[in-house]
């Protein structure tokens, strides 16, 4: 994984609550077996409507997605993420997120970033008023500076400090494998086996 | 005295691996189920890496969201599926891992088959990646879905880093009305607790309600977790759970069986033990419900009728599932009938909606479906003559599969049509793009697909033993 420090740039003023995987990324689109090449089918029922948010051309080229709460919310489906980011998005704002998504989002370098309400609320308004408007997401400060608005967020330390460094789990945790290897040795011999 | 611990609890402190300041927890996995849909990333990664499939002895994968469900195990169509279903196949072989793939009988949805192979176990923890693995915590088994890269770290490292939960209790307490099913105590709670009231938490269902529940319906239950935004749902094991588990393939036998019910009886929370979030809810008050809207929080009762929209969010479910508020639930007329789903497939589901439909016909012109779980639940079903009873009702009888729960299938809903569901998620286009879902449970489901309209049982003289 890369690493990620800092996400500045347009923003994608969404607003929708109770946004599902299902509609970030359908359910036909997760037959691909790449990790790549979601983008496309990002919010794509949604996209059919020329008067969607994503169609418009003032909004072209953004980086932050800005939701209402309780975003990404139903299936464990990665494909979500990759949507997300494949099609440009380095950070989410909303008030809140469904646990799943937001932790998939942790392992692909995405910022997740929970404000208050009324914040998100502004910063939809300012950039429903204003789409050149810039966001910046600053993970090293754990600060939202956008139009009106300076906050700081909330984010996990050993997240924060996986994602400044791009380090990837699977390698953190080989390296405690004698701990594995001592929990195996304990492990009761009645638990169920598949082979 | 040690400090009274919840169940979620003392199952999370017996895996915990490592522990360190300011990290997440490192838990042990006892069991990782895999599907075809999120697996080919992980696997992938993993040949990446040059790494091997650490525990192949406790991983299990199956085929489920793509299969057809009219042929069985013959090359599929669909090219993309196709292409995924190999992938697996190909996946498992190399990395020695046991899979059930389309066209044996060991195949089903991956939720179903955990339980009916007596490897889901109380005290375990159980990861797949799957939102709807809350479903094996039935059995008191602390089981939560995860992503594709926390699949290939599972694959890799038989544990995965996590950061505590908090625990909430949801106590339902007196006995059901008699016309109320599983699905409905559900719905009944997420109509509650909303489709965020269980974030960030691990859900534990009490009271008198939820112990007297069959295993399946304690099934149907849990799955529904994530519908509350909960990262897990568990109930304690008692008599009902070890009497479903022994003489099970994988359940422990002999002194085994003794070592493990001992274990497994010292699991329920103790007297005293606190919850960071506590919800009573007297049975009394549930009814049948139908989901209205586009998330499954959005329900009424069967009795009821369309809501006003009190917000924006509303308004758009409304016009998505073209309905008027104020419309008796009754009075919606349905297309199509879908008994299935990880929700409602096993075997009580269908003899639930059999008792139902002795007797009567589907309404002309409904297409009305009924996909069996796993390939078992289909044998044990045939076994009781179910088959004949839906089938000279009017309705498919199916191989196994997820079917019409996702549009990932030939089973799809097209724009517009519009379906009584025992499904769990009621999402815009989750069942096909256009697709009006409504939820019930099977017993609901059957007697609409008779009537042609939303219905109760009590309508067709059916009266208890939903
Ligand atoms: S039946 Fe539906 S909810 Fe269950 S695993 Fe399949 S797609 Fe997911």
């Amino acid at each position: 994984m890369e690493p990620v420090k800092k996400v500045k740039g347009k923003a994608l003023p969404l607003g929708y609550s109770d946004v599902d995987t299902d509609q970030i990324v359908p359910s036909d689109a997760l037959k691909r077996i790449e990790r790549t090449g979601f983008g496309q089918f990002l919010f794509s029922s949604w996209r059919e409507d020329e008067d969607f948010v994503m169609n418009k051309p003032e909004h072209e080229g953004a980086v932050v997605l800005l939701a209402g709460e309780n975003f990404g919310c139903g299936s464990s489906r990665e494909h979500a993420v990759w949507a997300v980011q494949d099609y440009g998005f380095g950070a989410v704002i909303a008030p809140s997120f469904a646990d799943i998504f937001k932790n998939n989002c942790t392992k692909n370098g995405v910022l997740t970033v929970e404000l208050p309400e009324e914040v998100v609320q502004k910063l939809l308004e300012a950039i429903r008023e204003n789409p050149d408007a810039e966001i910046t997401v600053d993970l090293e400060s754990r600060t939202v500076t956008g139009p009106g608005v300076e906050e700081s967020f909330e984010v996990d330390d050993f997240v924060r400090y996986r994602l400044l460094n791009g380090l990837d789990d699977v390698g953190l945790t080989l390296r405690h494998e004698e701990d594995i290897e001592a929990y195996e040795r304990r492990r009761p011999s009645y638990m169920p086996k598949v082979l | 005295m040690s400090k009274p611990r919840t169940l979620a609890e003392k199952v999370w402190e017996k895996h915990v691996v490592r522990r360190a300041e300011g990290e997440p927890d490192l838990l042990y996995v006892d069991l990782h189920l895999v599907h075809e849909v999120t697996s080919p990333q992980a696997f992938e990664g993993l040949r990446l890496a040059g790494r091997k499939v650490r525990r192949p002895d406790l991983t299990l994968a199956t085929m489920d969201h793509n299969v057809p469900t009219t042929e069985f195990g013959l090359p599929v169509r669909d090219e993309v599926s196709a292409r995924q279903m190999d992938a697996l196949r190909k996946n498992c072989e190399e990395f020695g891992v046991q899979l059930h793939p389309w066209g044996t009988i060991g195949q089903g949805i991956v939720h179903m088959i955990g339980p009916e192979m007596g490897l889901t176990q109380p005290g375990l923890t159980i990861v797949c990646g799957d939102s709807h693995t809350s479903t094996h915590g039935a059995f008191g088994a602390l089981a939560f879905g995860i992503g594709t890269s926390e699949v290939e770290h599972v694959l890799a490292t038989q544990t995965i880093p996590q950061s505590h939960p908090k625990t909430m209790a949801v106590t339902v307490e007196g006995e059901l009305p008699v016309d109320v099913s599983a699905k409905d105590l559900m719905l009944g709670i997420l109509n509650r607790i909303g489709t965020k009231g269980g974030t960030g938490h691990v859900i534990e269902y009490r009271g008198e309600a939820v112990r007297q529940l069959s295993m399946e319906g304690r099934m149907t239950v849990c799955n529904m977790s994530i519908e509350g935004g909960a990262r897990a749902g568990m109930i304690a094991p008692d008599e009902t759970t070890y009497s479903y588990l022994e003489g099970r393939p994988h359940a422990p036998q002999g002194a085994d069986w003794e070592r493990a019910l001992e274990e497994w009886q010292s699991l329920p929370t103790d007297e005293g033990a606190s919850f960071d979030k506590e919800v009573v809810i007297q049975a009394e008050d549930l009814v049948p419900y139908v989901s209205w809207g586009t998330t499954p929080a959005q329900t009424v009762p069967l009795d009821g009728e369309v809501p006003e929209p009190q917000n924006e969010g509303h308004e758009r479910a409304l016009k998505y599932m073209g309905l008027k508020p104020g419309t008796p639930m009754r009075d919606i007329y349905v297309d199509t009938v879908f008994i299935g789903s990880c929700t409602n497939a096993r075997i009580e589901d269908l003899r639930a909606a059999a008792r139902v439909l002795e007797g009567h016909k589907v309404k002309e012109g409904i297409r009305a479906m009924v996909v069996p779980g796993s390939m078992r639940v289909k044998q044990q079903a045939e076994e009781e003559g179910l088959d004949e009873v839906f089938q000279q009702a009017g309705f498919e009888w199916r191989n196994a599969g997820c079917s019409m729960c996702l549009g990932m299938n030939p089973d799809k809903l097209s724009p517009g049509e519009r379906c009584a569901s025992t499904s769990n998620r009621n999402f815009e286009g989750r069942q096909g793009k256009g697709g009006r879902t409504h939820l019930v449970s099977p017993v609901v489901a059957a007697a609409t697909a008779v009537m042609g309209r939303f219905a109760s049982p009590s309508e067709l003289g059916v009266l208890e033993g939903v």
